[in-house]
């Protein structure tokens, strides 16, 4: 009785698990025209959203999109986010805690508002919004830097701020090229092992993240899994054995993990990145969010892919 | 004259048992997705040994892998399947269900809500604390919940019945699994660590896991093998033992207290590893009888061995990843279970 009732739940955590790791797969609505001139023009349509006049009271329940919103100039109106939206801080000063992984619609329809953006619909999220008038814009998960300047910029097209989106992906673009550009990358390309939580779960280079690191021609550890194993967690044996040049700590935040860390774990003391200092702590936000602060994550790879030459 | 030859029996029963599981635990360290090849893993042992010099050709990272990596999971492994079998053994015979495993009172949803707990509160955090709170709190909750389960069971009417117990411990376990998914809820960042940790994680075990459990799991382990003879009275029925003298209420305490605290703590290290606290003792069973003379010990050193070899394919089924445990316990032990209660079924 007891078994039966935890295998149930350990399924609910799989779909669960599934959902948060933004494997769904669907790219985000790609069959969108980026309108070509900067004036904000009404009505405007992006993929199936269509919206009659600048939305003022917009809702997000995706941290990514938040961060879209502020940094393409639409902050002032925004009049929602939701709990995991904690950067810039204008968005934690909302003090909104609503929910984008458990969405409660009158909760959102409280705020009575004319755009809502998500990253994903749980269920009935779109349907039940659309129901009482309210657009909602699904800004996905995506899996390489040219969609999300694409997402930013239909943001930015939404929300009445196209010519700032397109001149922030343009930014963008040239401070990404100019990091990529700053290091001569030896010819045996360097190896790296990105870590998302303690027990060592990763990604591989189909992933987002995966693809910022390729950037730099950087060999990811974790490429042997079967496809389809996107988010693989790796045998400890094999990361020692493997390795790496670079560990990336993408979980200082959630489970406390820093250079110390991991040098005192059994069996890891001896690794390269370990003894040469090349265990680089990063913030578990920005390798996870696709929003405009893909150029930090970019330029802390440039830091310690440099530092690891420059030592060498 | 019948009562020696059958220590006899058991003893050749205990011993063969033990080699099983010695002999599992070296395969096991044999196989891995990394380090050295295989058989130059028992030559480096060997070379170990005091007065034997072997030169095994084995680096020193592929020996860190084998050692610091592989060994403490293989031990760890050995450790939590016995203890989950023995304790699982011994709550089937104090309540007489064979469907019972050793989550029943509750221990397994305490320890899951504690571990979530910390999780959400952003613990694990090795540099803010002098130790891992994780299996800590995990370890105490798991108490806790049987703690309570038991001081509610206990406290309505007659304790003749086990039925009082087994639905508190079914309420109690309800409502941490309630707290549980509210507290996940509110916190969805955790869901990977939680749902990792509910399908069992020897993938993370340390020598320091070891040496935390095995104080706990030495007593368990003595306490329950103490009571074997008791058992074996309890099973002819509560007014029958009564009869025969003994204090049914003080053994079912003391295996139930003795069972949780293996169970809370090997659940505090490895997570929730199902399966083998069931289908062990009843494998043992149905090879060498009921008598829980023999099913107690058998079932903690075969337990060990039986998770030792189902660690394998976890370790290397989907190379360089993990396969969770939990899934490999299920996945080979039901099929070898079936297959043994078919040829013993035909056996009869």
């Amino acid at each position: 009785m007891t078994t039966s009732f935890k295998v149930g739940f350990a399924g609910l955590f799989l779909s669960i698990a599934a959902v948060l790791s933004g494997c769904s797969g669907s790219e985000s609505s790609s069959d969108t025209t980026v309108a070509a001139e900067p004036a904000a023009t009404y009505p405007v349509t992006v993929g199936d959203v269509t919206l009659e006049a600048q939305p003022m009271r917009i809702v997000s329940l995706s941290p990514t999109a938040t961060e879209m919103l502020y940094a393409v100039g639409a902050g002032s109106q925004i009049v929602a986010v939701d709990e995991y939206s904690n950067y810039p801080q204008e968005a934690v000063d909302l003090g909104t805690k609503l929910s984008g992984y458990e969405p409660n619609i009158e909760a959102i329809s409280e705020f009575t508002p004319d755009l809502v953006i998500a990253s994903y619909d749980p269920g009935s999220l779109v349907q039940q919004l659309g129901e009482i008038g309210v657009p909602v814009y699904l800004a996905d998960a995506v899996t390489s830097i040219d969609a999300a300047y694409e997402q930013i910029e239909n943001i930015g097209l939404l929300t009445g701020h196209a010519a700032e989106a397109v001149a922030l992906t343009e930014s963008m673009r040239a401070q990404i090229e100019e990091a990529v550009a700053g290091v001569t990358l030896p010819s045996e390309p360097l190896s790296y092992y990105h870590e998302l939580d303690n027990t060592l779960y990763s990604v591989t280079s189909n992933t987002f993240i995966g693809s910022v690191y390729s950037l730099f021609g950087l060999r990811n550890i974790a490429d042997n899994v079967e496809a389809g194993n996107d988010y693989p967690q790796l045998s400890a044996e094999v990361i020692v054995s493997s390795d790496p040049d670079l560990i990336f700590l993408a979980d200082t935040k959630c489970c406390g993990e820093t250079a110390e860390t991991v040098a005192a774990r059994e069996g890891w003391g001896s690794l390269k990145a370990v003894t040469n200092g090349n265990v680089i702590e990063l913030d578990d936000d920005i390798p996870s969010r696709w929003g405009p602060r893909i150029v930090d994550f970019v330029i802390a790879i440039r830091d310690a892919v440099s530092a690891l030459l420059a030592t060498a | 004259m019948a009562r020696t030859r059958d220590t006899a029996r058991l003893s050749w029963w205990i011993v063969s048992s033990a080699v099983v599981l010695v002999v599992s635990c070296i395969v096991a360290l044999m196989i891995g997705p990394a380090g050295p090849q295989w058989w130059r893993i028992p030559l480096e042992l060997l070379d170990r040994l005091p007065f034997v010099s072997i030169d095994s050709g084995i680096s020193q990272r592929d020996w860190t892998i084998v050692w610091q990596i592989r060994a403490p999971r293989v031990v760890l492994a050995a450790i939590v399947g016995g203890t989950l079998s023995l304790s699982g053994a011994s709550y089937q015979g104090v309540f007489r269900n064979p469907l019972v495993d050793p989550y029943l009172l509750g221990v397994a949803a305490g320890a899951g809500l504690g571990a979530t707990l910390v999780f959400a509160l952003g613990g694990a955090r090795p540099a803010d604390w002098l130790i891992d709170p994780l299996p800590l709190v995990a370890f105490g909750s798991g108490m806790v919940a049987v703690f309570v389960t038991y001081m509610v069971g206990t406290s309505f009417g007659r304790t003749r019945s086990n039925i009082s117990l087994v639905l508190a411990g079914v309420a109690v376990t309800s409502l941490a699994t309630a707290i549980q998914t509210f507290v996940l809820q509110r916190n969805n960042d955790v869901v990977r660590q939680v749902y990792a940790w509910i399908l069992g994680r020897l993938s993370s075990a340390t020598w320091g896991d070891v040496r935390l459990v095995i104080p706990y799991v030495v007593v368990s382990t003595v306490a329950l093998l103490m009571h074997r003879r008791l058992l074996d009275v309890l099973r002819v029925g509560d007014d029958e033992a009564v009869a025969l003298g003994t204090n049914i209420r003080r053994v079912r305490f003391i295996v139930v207290a003795a069972a949780t605290l293996g169970t809370a703590a090997v659940v505090a290290v490895s997570g929730l590893i199902g399966f083998v606290g069931i289908i062990v003792p009843h494998a043992v069973r149905l090879v060498v009888g009921a008598s829980y003379r023999k099913v107690l010990p058998l079932s903690l050193l075969l337990g060990g061995a039986f998770l030792v070899l189902a660690d394998i394919p976890s370790r290397v089924l989907s190379d360089p990843a993990e396969t969770p445990i939990g899934v490999v316990t299920a996945f080979f032990g039901a099929p070898f279970f079936l297959l043994l209660l078919r040829t013993r079924e035909s056996a009869s």
